[in-house]
């Protein structure tokens, strides 16, 4: 008990925890935006995939790492107007355009990065993000270490939380974006249009949920890999939901999320001996399951969530 | 007082349905028209072409200008007639219900891209509309916790927070008690003497007479009469718009028999007062047609479920025939011999992907009749369907098309074959003839008489007062849950009850 | 230009629709493959005579379709009740690993039994692999999207925990991997010198299975009710939970048939890359094949023909095998687009539809 409690208050875990977080919370924000909207988006696996070999592609072949979270994002927008373009307009399932993007983004990404680099042994590797270390305010105890051992990234993915809060919740465009995602006859009705709404938030998620893949290839590691997204994609559809589609919980479940892996991954030096290593490897998927099923009752859905609508149609 | 409108010629037509045909209608400031017509008749499409939403194959549309004069609108654009001052209140309101009042009204009125909201000077604006108006509503709740006339004053807020100078109201007292269907048509007159001109549709006649000022009647999407309110009377405008052709249902007198439904001091809790029951208790004899009136979302949802078996009471019983039904189910429900007709065929009646004839034995398959060890009965099956279409006069693209095929009225009287085949002892009728023409509307209400004659007992719920008396031998009003006896046929009086203010 | 909802949908553009789109998908890959520098038309043809070009890689191509067609099965049957199980991936695993388990010697029954008990055990496991989240579903109103895919990962990381220990073959020379099914257990091969077995088979008599009971029986109706649409299904009395439940249990264990025919068919013990994402692909075997299960055999062997002639190109040519994947992706959602032109219209003129009220 004393172990966790130690483990608890060290600042190497809560920074660990949030470096686990800052992909998921770029994840969760992008499905928060289309689902929001009213589009499920199961693309998110795939375009994390994307994002992470875009964005390490665009850094290898020399355009700077700030080239590469555009490039990223570029990739995430253009899978999110495929997947917002065959479920908006054209109305077709949700789930299954959705797997079908995770599919064709993975594997493209893979043939691009076979086809690039043939026969590499071992990945080749990038000069990732650096910690933002900002003097005399990294000396402060306990936060400077821990919020100043955070790259760039981490730093964008907290401040997107309180963007998109804003943005949600205080601007025209919000109201709108949370009008579309409750009935889109409403938004019709007042000579907005729910397709540009619509497609416009799978867009801008997707391209975050890329930045949530490029975090991986240029922050967290420095290469990319086969199976490096694991998943993490699917946990934020989780989180989501657990999040109540709301941002600032959005952050909260992340950071639960990260602190839970961090806390782990020590238990697992602790007690490795005792245990397979593999319940440990379980835990977060398992965690995500449970969260699901707390949060699902109780959950307030966007009430056109997976309906598609048809102009003229009412 | 000057035009402020003009349809020219308006013609519509979907696939083989001509929908409006060559329709002129002239709108004066500050006048108050009625759109007449019984379902089907093209009342929503005409006005849906000058909202926009449609364009029409022929025709043109003349709207006044700020200062009165008669301009061209280009049609097909609702954002253009919204800019011309044309709104529209939809039957289905267009409301987001997450967000609150405020922020429905004002969604699509500023740009989009700003860092904030201009709150201020809306509800300023808004306040100085609800002053003049009387139409009051609460603006910083979610719309989702308002009630349905509060929603609908919202509905009609939007279109005035954009300065429309002629509002279109598509059925507005559908959901509403007679009381509150009288202040709403107070306001109106209020709006109109500021100069609004005001357009509604309707196919109830005492609103029509008593509320507008010029009546314009469609039949079968053709302009068949236009009369001055004053100088008409009932039977004139319901023959123009019948044509003459149906006969409403004899009522013969019936003994009532023994009790066939009882509920004994039943509860459902719902998710708010409007969708539950509070310790009701019931009686439905044979021979016997019980009416429900009230404003829909009163509680009806939650005594039809029960009936219709989807909802377990949490305390109470039910039962058939003297006997419990214990833990109800749908098929419980079926086995006991109660036959349902739901609220929303479309979506509860029938499975509109699967063909005709699946539908027709949808709530009998476990019957020997139509399988055998499990495996269906084909054959057997297409032309008992075909045998009950011919008896129940249900016409379209035949047993093997897919029900969503069908018209409204059809997919009724498939519903209807399949209730009254099993000769339920108990029939639950939600809303059976809502949406319906006449023609289908009459159809229906022979065979539930037909059925009361045969012995069976009906609860007839509706929101259409005028069938609840129509038909009934007796009359519950429904309010916040609680079933209270009519003690007269009175119209007020059942109002009152309706709006839960009689003593 | 406007959206027209058909009223009715032709035969012709049912059967054409997913047809027209693999042959997209297909032409499409054309320019990954000048992408990575290769001669196109050499490796189409390369492709075709990866597939064709022998009876011993047609073989292989239906080595390839046989858990292809499992998954297929799977995800067909769940999504024709709305039940989205994303888990047939999982679920194989699951299969495969209790075929393992009662396969491999520790239970002494005779080799005559032990080839149905390891089928059935394997059938089993794969149910009770869907069962656990339509449960979740039923119970708690956990999206079983969700759940299938996490969970995929879960039962990956319990089979290599199984492998790494209380399955792992002493005679293994330290790989994960279990022992070796017993040899009389093994499902007999159809062809000699050829890796195609009777598996495939089993398979097709599935695919007939389950044809039959979805288009003949008052199961396949209740099923179809509570998918097209599951109000007005209970409405009418079906009890929607419990058909949930049933299609869960069939289609996991058409998923858990498809480790079973992988490990007792193929390889004969079971490692954690047992499968390249069949579980997945099953997915888009099954939207190829519009859901119908007679569809779902030629569709896995569209599919399989894919990956066959792919590998075979790769090794010829040195593209990517990758582009396979690439393949099925694009089918998948050129399908989907296809789909849209079965059941819609697009006019190109300014009018409205609408109802007429």
């Amino acid at each position: 008990m004393i172990d966790i409690l130690n483990i608890l208050l060290s600042e190497s875990f809560w920074a660990a925890s949030l470096r686990i977080a800052s992909p998921l919370i770029f994840g969760v924000l992008g499905a928060l935006l289309c689902e929001r909207a009213g589009v499920l988006n199961l693309g998110i696996e795939g375009i994390f995939v994307a994002g992470a070999m875009a964005g390490w592609m665009a850094v290898w072949l020399g355009a700077g790492l700030w080239g590469g979270v555009f490039f990223a994002m570029l990739a995430g927008a253009a899978l999110g107007l495929i997947h917002g373009i065959l479920t908006v307009p054209l109305g077709l399932s949700q789930h299954v355009s959705g797997l079908g993007v995770t599919l064709f983004a993975t594997s493209l990404s893979y043939f691009v990065y076979r086809t690039s680099l043939p026969a590499v042994s071992s990945p080749p590797r990038i000069e990732p993000f650096r910690a933002l270390d900002i003097p005399i305010l990294s000396d402060l105890p306990f936060v400077g270490p821990v919020l100043f051992q955070q790259t760039a990234l981490t730093w964008l993915a907290l401040l997107l939380v309180a963007v998109i809060w804003y943005v949600m919740n205080r601007t025209p465009l919000g109201s709108a974006l949370r009008a579309v995602g409750d009935n889109p006859d409403s938004v019709d009705a007042q000579g907005l249009s729910v397709y540009a709404l619509r497609i416009g938030a799978v867009v801008a998620g997707s391209s975050l949920m890329a930045l949530g893949g490029a975090f991986l290839t240029m922050s967290a590691f420095d290469a990319f890999f086969f199976g490096m997204v694991n998943g993490r994609g699917w946990i934020c559809i989780a989180l989501v939901i657990f999040a109540s589609w709301q941002p600032g919980k959005a952050l909260l479940g992340a950071m639960l999320f990260g602190a839970f892996d961090a806390l782990q991954v020590r238990l697992q030096t602790e007690v490795g001996a005792l245990v397979p290593g593999q319940i440990f490897l379980m835990a977060p998927y398992l965690l995500s399951i449970l969260a699901l099923v707390i949060a699902a009752r109780r959950a307030d859905y966007p009430r056109a969530l997976l309906t598609p609508w048809f102009k003229g149609q009412r | 007082m000057g035009k402020v409108l003009a349809l020219k010629g308006l013609s519509k037509r979907f696939g083989s349905v001509q929908a409006n045909e060559a329709i002129d209608l002239d709108l004066n400031k500050g006048e108050v028209l009625a759109l007449l017509g019984e379902n089907g008749s093209g009342k929503t499409t005409l006005m849906n072409m000058l909202f926009g939403h449609y364009l029409p194959d022929t025709g043109s549309i003349d709207v006044a200008d700020r200062q009165g004069s008669l301009q061209p609108l280009t049609l097909g654009h609702p954002q253009i007639s919204l800019t011309k001052g044309i709104g529209m209140v939809h039957q289905h309101f267009t409301l987001a219900e997450n967000l609150n009042a405020l922020d429905n009204i004002v969604l699509g009125t500023e740009p989009l891209i700003s860092f904030k909201r201009n709150t201020g000077s809306a509800l300023k604006k808004l306040e100085k509309i609800m002053h003049e108006t009387g139409l009051f509503a609460p603006l910083d709740v979610s719309v989702g916790k308002l009630s349905v006339g509060e929603r609908q004053r919202i509905e009609i807020l939007k279109a005035l927070y954009r300065d429309v100078r002629i509002l279109v109201l598509d059925e507005p007292t559908a959901v509403l008690t007679p009381q509150e269907a009288d202040d709403l048509f107070d306001n109106i007159n209020t709006m109109a003497k500021s100069g609004l001109s005001v357009i509604f549709i309707s196919h109830k006649l005492r609103e029509v007479l008593s509320f507008s000022q010029r009546i314009v009647v469609l039949r079968q999407g053709k302009k068949v009469g236009e009369l001055v309110t004053n100088k008409t009377n009932e039977s004139e405008i319901a023959h123009l718009m019948v044509g003459g052709g149906v006969k409403s249902a004899e009522r013969e007198t019936c003994t009532p028999g023994k009790a066939v439904l009882q509920l004994n001091q039943v509860s459902i809790t719902g998710r708010s007062k409007r969708d539950s029951l509070f310790d009701q208790s019931l009686e439905a004899r044979a021979h016997e047609i019980l009416g429900i009136a009230g404003v829909s979302g009163n509680g009806q949802a939650a005594l039809a479920s029960l009936i219709a078996g989807l909802e377990v009471p949490e305390n109470g019983s039910i039962l058939i025939d003297s006997s419990e039904i214990e833990k109800p189910t749908p098929k419980k429900m079926i086995g006991a011999g109660v036959g349902r007709i739901p609220e929303d065929r479309h979506h509860e009646g029938i499975i509109g992907t699967m063909n005709l004839a699946d539908n027709l034995i949808i709530e009998k398959l476990d019957d020997q009749e139509i399988q055998n060890f499990g495996i269906l009965k084909r054959s057997k099956i297409k032309t008992n369907a075909a045998h009950l279409c011919k008896s129940y006069d249900v016409r379209g693209p035949g047993v093997d098309a897919e029900a969503r095929l069908f018209s409204g009225g059809n997919i009724q009287k498939m519903i209807l074959a399949r209730v009254f085949e099993q000769n339920p002892k108990l029939i639950l009728a939600n809303q059976p003839t809502r949406g319906l023409d006449m023609g289908a509307s009459a159809e229906v209400r022979r065979r539930l008489l037909d059925a009361r004659k045969n012995g069976a007992a009906i609860l007839l719920i509706s929101e259409d007062l005028d069938e609840v008396l129509a038909l009934s031998d007796r009359i519950l009003v429904m309010h916040d849950g609680n079933l209270i006896p009519a003690e007269t046929r009175d119209r007020a009086q059942i109002g009152l009850l309706m709006a839960g203010t009689a003593a | 230009m406007r959206i027209e909802p058909r009223s009715k949908v032709s035969k012709t553009l049912i059967i054409s629709v997913p047809i027209l789109s693999s042959f997209a998908a297909l032409l499409i890959a054309a320019i990954p493959i000048s992408f990575a520098g290769a001669n196109i038309l050499q490796a189409y043809q390369e492709m075709f005579f990866g597939v064709f070009g022998s009876v011993f890689s047609f073989s292989e191509m239906l080595t390839r379709a046989t858990p292809l067609i499992f998954t297929g099965l799977a995800a067909a049957l769940a999504f024709r009740a709305r039940l989205w199980n994303i888990g047939a991936e999982g679920q194989l695993y699951l299969g495969a690993l209790l075929s393992v388990v009662v396969g491999t010697g520790y239970f002494d029954l005779p080799p005559l039994l032990l080839t149905p008990v390891i089928i059935l055990c394997g059938a089993m496991a794969g149910a009770v692999g869907m069962a656990v989240p339509t449960f979740l579903k039923v119970r708690f109103g956990a999206d079983e999207v969700v759940t299938t895919l996490l969970l995929n990962f879960v039962i990956l990381i319990f089979i290599q925990m199984m492998l790494e220990g209380a399955l792992k073959d002493p005679m293994g020379l330290g790989w994960p991997q279990s022992s070796p099914i017993v040899e009389e257990a093994m499902l007999p091969k159809l062809l000699p010198r050829m890796r195609v077995h009777s598996g495939l088979i089993l398979a097709i008599v599935c695919a007939v299975v389950v044809h039959f009971m979805l288009s003949r029986t008052v199961w396949g109706f209740r099923v179809r009710a509570v998918g097209e649409n599951a109000v007005a299904a209970k409405y009418a009395g079906i009890p929607v939970h419990r058909s949930l439940f049933m299609v869960a249990i069939f289609s996991g264990a058409l998923a858990g048939l498809a480790g079973v025919s992988e490990v007792a068919g193929l390889k004969g013990y079971l490692t954690a890359d047992l499968s390249p994402g069949f579980g997945y692909t099953g997915i888009v075997v099954a939207m190829l094949a519009g859901l119908s299960p007679l569809g779902v055999v030629l569709a896995a062997i569209f599919i399989a023909s894919v990956f066959v002639g792919a590998d075979s190109m790769s090794r010829a040519m040195g593209v990517s095998s990758y582009l396979a994947d690439l393949v099925v992706a694009l089918s998948l959602l050129s399908v989907l687009v296809g789909g849209f032109a079965t059941r819609f219209r697009i006019v190109w003129s300014k009018r409205q539809p609408g109802d007429n009220g």
